[in-house]
């Protein structure tokens, strides 16, 4: 049974964490690729970039389709609209940080105005 | 007295920004306090835990330890939302400027994290923020970025789980 944290911790990583899925969406961001193609190039087997392939379709990062008898994969619909989103959401994050960074900020000023005013008195 | 921003600032600087470039996510904003105290508000631990954690993620910052000096280390332990634990995050100081400049690691991944570096630019009073989180490689960041997509909604969590149970049984 996984837990939550772990989940989390480990896992959200998982996606992304081995070396040949990792290699094979920079190779389709350079251009698109047969299965047989990325077999060749990564030297493995079908059946095992098969493998690799449809975990990757799984999340959305890469897509496929059967033309004839060759299946061409691309970059997944998700990756690009997703790091725009993933982009704005830290920013916004960030943003809400500095908001509550600005009030803890205004109130160090002012009590460095009144300090400075009680050291002149 | 004019309260527009000096020549070389533009339009909306004190606004959030994000920029993303091969290795690194660069977020930049000016604060309306002189450099020492944005620099005491990122170094102590009472002032730092009142802003960090932002409201909206549901997040609670349950301890936070600061030693904000070169070596010196950090840790934070925060309770996402229905979580069971709270998640440490940690690292150390790798560089500490008082006033213009702190670095440090971030080591609670499985892999090596990013390390962030935060400047302070004081002009005219007003404090420019810039905080660059720094990732091993392009593809750790692609990562991140991918599995911050990935969690935390609730849509994606049950294709993680899916992914997940998949990978277990590969």
């Amino acid at each position: 049974m996984v837990q939550y944290h772990d989940a989390h911790l480990n896992a959200s990583f998982a996606a992304l964490s081995d070396v040949t899925r990792r290699g094979i969406l920079t190779q389709l961001g350079r251009a698109d690729a047969s299965i047989t193609d990325l077999a060749e190039k990564f030297h493995m087997t079908l059946t095992g970039m098969k493998k690799h392939v449809g975990v990757l379709e799984q999340a959305g990062l890469v897509a496929t389709a059967k033309v004839g008898r060759v299946r061409t994969c691309t970059l997944g619909p998700r990756r690009l609209e997703e790091e725009t989103a993933w982009l704005e959401g830290h920013r916004q994050r960030w943003d809400e940080r500095f908001t509550a960074l600005d009030a803890v900020l205004e109130e160090l000023k002012q009590k460095e105005k009144v300090d400075g005013r009680k050291k002149r008195r | 007295m004019d309260a527009r921003n000096e020549g070389d600032s533009t339009p909306g600087s004190h606004r959030t920004a994000v920029d993303r470039s091969d290795r690194e996510l660069v977020v930049t904003r000016t604060v309306n306090a002189p450099a020492r105290l944005v620099f005491d508000a990122w170094s102590q631990s009472e002032l730092f835990k009142r802003w960090w954690i932002p409201k909206s993620c549901g997040l609670t910052l349950v301890s936070c330890e600061l030693d904000v000096r070169v070596g010196g280390s950090y840790r934070l332990m925060i309770l996402p939302p229905g979580a069971p634990e709270p998640m440490a995050f940690f690292g150390r100081y790798l560089e500490v400027i008082p006033n213009a400049r702190i670095s440090w690691t971030n080591e609670e991944g499985d892999e090596p994290g990013p390390v962030t570096t935060v400047t302070f630019e004081e002009k005219d009073g007003k404090t420019q923020v810039v905080v660059r989180d720094l990732y091993p490689s392009k593809e750790a960041l692609d990562a991140a970025i991918a599995s911050g997509s990935t969690s935390g909604m609730g849509e994606s969590l049950d294709q993680l789980e899916a992914f997940l149970g998949e990978l277990g049984a590969a």
